[in-house]
């Protein structure tokens, strides 16, 4: 399985407060609202310029601080194919798996890749390709892999429990 | 070989014999925490396809966040979590003004030493404080084990913290905090569980202890830990009685026996990592060392001396939240502005963390301290922490706040600052109107 896409580069330290300022946590629940603000205190020409298929290269400890789920929402919602960083922060790393985000650590790839370059990610060969250039990011665990190739926590549980499935989670409220 | 805190409370979370650091486990959590987030955690629930919770009795659920609703919009989703609550039979809710969860919880005793609260809510890593394992999890795995009842967790590596030493005058837990995290980085804990020893833990006060753990979330860490000792067992063991007391009155008799038992049941619970325990690294901190500390915009890692950053002009002074919104915190707060005037051109913001605390406070005389100073008081609550409401800041505005974070946007406005000190230097400041030492004031 491989996933091919352009470059938005950051870098250490982002935070789940300009990922998803927290002032619409209690209010914004539609997917759509969510992202029209994914990125706006860091770069706001995110939401406007940003493609399905996306990717997002960044530093150290991308998505610490708050738990917030929405700081993973609207990436996903706007077709974000993958986060490659040095290291994620630990609550932002499950919420990415278990929303179905593909989130791999790959330290030299963060290094080399700039904003508007394309790389692919193979990860059946466990590479990230850039330049002509492999990079080997670490295997993911089955718990984490599992979830990932049911498309989410959601859909695992509805298998665990033995539910159909009926489709993603609706917006409405 | 020896277990650390972490692999002995996640094996038993787990029904193991035992855990290594590294191996993923299905935990069964004893606690279930989620606040205002519960609405849009029902709306997940509820897409899996099922109607009914698994475990009511284990969710414990706070309206903390923003508090009484600013807007018709907050009251719909409080409204929402209300419906909740009634249909699945939550067994613990706390409505509007009760208090910040964490600190709720802890003055509930509705967690216990050694064991295991998964929260929706990043700053779960604070039942720490009394040797229980807590960890922030998302929305969707908070769903997940309302259906299940578990949920995978890694067990963490650990590392061990030791403050030899004792701090000095004026110094506290939120200074250390500051400190270690300025030192090692807002990433220097990242997916670890930080425990700390040392005989300046062992003297602080269980107020002082909440604040290192709550800010270990800070640190990137998993979860933190302190020893239970005999005073936590003495705090939680009496919070307990009275709370099993109020929900289910038994005959005079049969409560004094179970008070009597109440303390030996949560101590034989309580766990303690082994001295041959394998850790990922270890630090050692001299607390006589750490100087007041103050965290600049926009990270928490971006830690200085006060020295160095005093003098700095602040509009709004914030004492309240989670980490620094104790009955100790008013205290040293009212000490300092007593007889003094809030400075013109800054205004001095007190949320009291629960309203236990608030009504301590205005039996101590705090609370009129306060007022006369010139100081707003909130509901309790989390007040401005995260940019909902009560203490927004405008564009260009400066904050000096006893919360956790201070990220760019946290306070509902990208253009503004914030600084992080404990409650003296914010109240200290508040009187000058500018970054202050309290010991100079």
């Amino acid at each position: 399985m491989s996933i091919i896409g352009k470059v938005w580069k950051y870098g250490d330290g982002i935070n789940t407060d300009v990922i998803f300022p927290g002032k619409y946590t209690y209010t914004l629940r539609d997917p759509a609202e969510i992202a029209a603000h994914a990125l706006e205190d860091l770069d706001p020409a995110f939401v406007s310029q940003a493609r399905a298929g996306d990717i997002i290269v960044a530093g150290r400890n991308w998505g610490n601080g708050s738990s917030r789920e929405q700081a993973v929402t609207g990436l996903k919602y706007k077709g974000i194919a993958a986060v490659v960083a040095r290291s994620f922060a630990r609550i932002y790393f499950r919420n990415g798996i278990n929303q179905g985000l593909l989130l791999l650590t790959c330290p030299e790839v963060v290094d080399a890749a700039q904003t508007g370059d394309v790389i692919e990610i193979d990860l059946t060969a466990g590479l990230v390709r850039l330049n002509r250039q492999d990079y080997s990011f670490p295997p993911l665990s089955p718990t984490t892999f599992g979830i990932l190739e049911a498309g989410g926590l959601v859909a695992y549980v509805r298998h665990k429990l033995g539910l159909p499935d009926s489709g993603p989670i609706g917006s409405s409220e | 070989m020896g277990k650390t805190f972490a692999e002995k409370a996640l094996a038993r979370a787990a029904g193991l014999p035992e855990v290594v650091a590294g191996q993923v486990v299905d935990s069964r959590p004893d606690v279930v925490l989620s606040h205002d987030n519960t609405a849009a955690i029902a709306q997940i629930f509820y897409s899996i396809g099922l109607k009914k919770v698994a475990i009511p009795e284990k969710l414990a659920i706070t309206l903390d966040h923003a508090v009484p609703a600013p807007t018709a919009q907050h009251a719909r989703n409080h409204a929402e979590v209300r419906v909740f609550v009634q249909e699945q039979g939550v067994r613990h809710f706390f409505e509007v003004g009760r208090g910040i969860c964490h600190q709720v919880l802890s003055e509930e005793a509705i967690v216990l030493p050694g064991q295991l609260i998964l929260g929706a809510d990043s700053h779960t890593t604070h039942y720490g404080w009394m040797g229980a394992f807590g960890a922030g999890i998302g929305r969707t795995e908070t769903a997940a084990l309302w259906a299940t009842g578990e949920l995978w967790l890694r067990v963490p590596e650990s590392l061990k913290i030791m403050v030899t030493g004792e701090l000095g005058r004026g110094v506290t837990a939120k200074d250390l905090c500051l400190h270690i995290i300025g030192q090692l980085g807002a990433d220097g804990g990242l997916y670890m569980s930080i425990e700390f020893s040392g005989p300046a833990i062992e003297r602080m006060s269980l107020s002082n202890r909440m604040v290192i753990p709550n800010m270990m979330a800070e640190f990137g860490a998993k979860n933190a830990y302190l020893s239970p000792d005999e005073a936590t067992f003495a705090y939680i063991s009496e919070r307990w009685v009275r709370r099993v007391k109020a929900e289910n009155p038994r005959p005079a008799a049969a409560m004094q026996a179970f008070s009597r038992e109440a303390e030996e049941v949560i101590r034989s619970q309580a766990l303690y990592p082994d001295p041959d325990a394998l850790y990922f690294g270890e630090h050692t901190f001299d607390a006589s060392s750490i100087e007041l500390t103050v965290a600049c915009p926009h990270s928490v890692d971006a830690a200085r001396p006060l020295a160095q950053v005093k003098g700095i002009h602040i509009h709004q002074a914030f004492i309240g939240t989670c980490t620094n919104g104790r009955l100790e915190d008013l205290q040293a707060a009212a000490e300092i502005v007593k007889g003094k005037k809030v400075a013109s051109g800054t205004r001095l913001l007190v949320i009291p963390a629960s309203a236990e605390i608030y009504a301590e406070a205005i039996r101590e005389g705090y609370v009129q301290t306060l007022l006369a100073a010139g100081a707003v008081l909130g509901v309790p609550g989390c007040g401005p922490c995260m940019g909902n409401h009560m203490g927004i800041l405008a564009p260009g505005e400066v904050c000096l706040s006893s919360a956790n974070r201070n990220f760019k946007g946290r306070m509902g406005q990208p253009e503004a600052e914030i600084y992080l000190a404990s409650p003296a230097v914010v109240a200290a400041s508040a009187i000058t109107g500018c970054i202050t030492d309290p010991r100079e004031l």
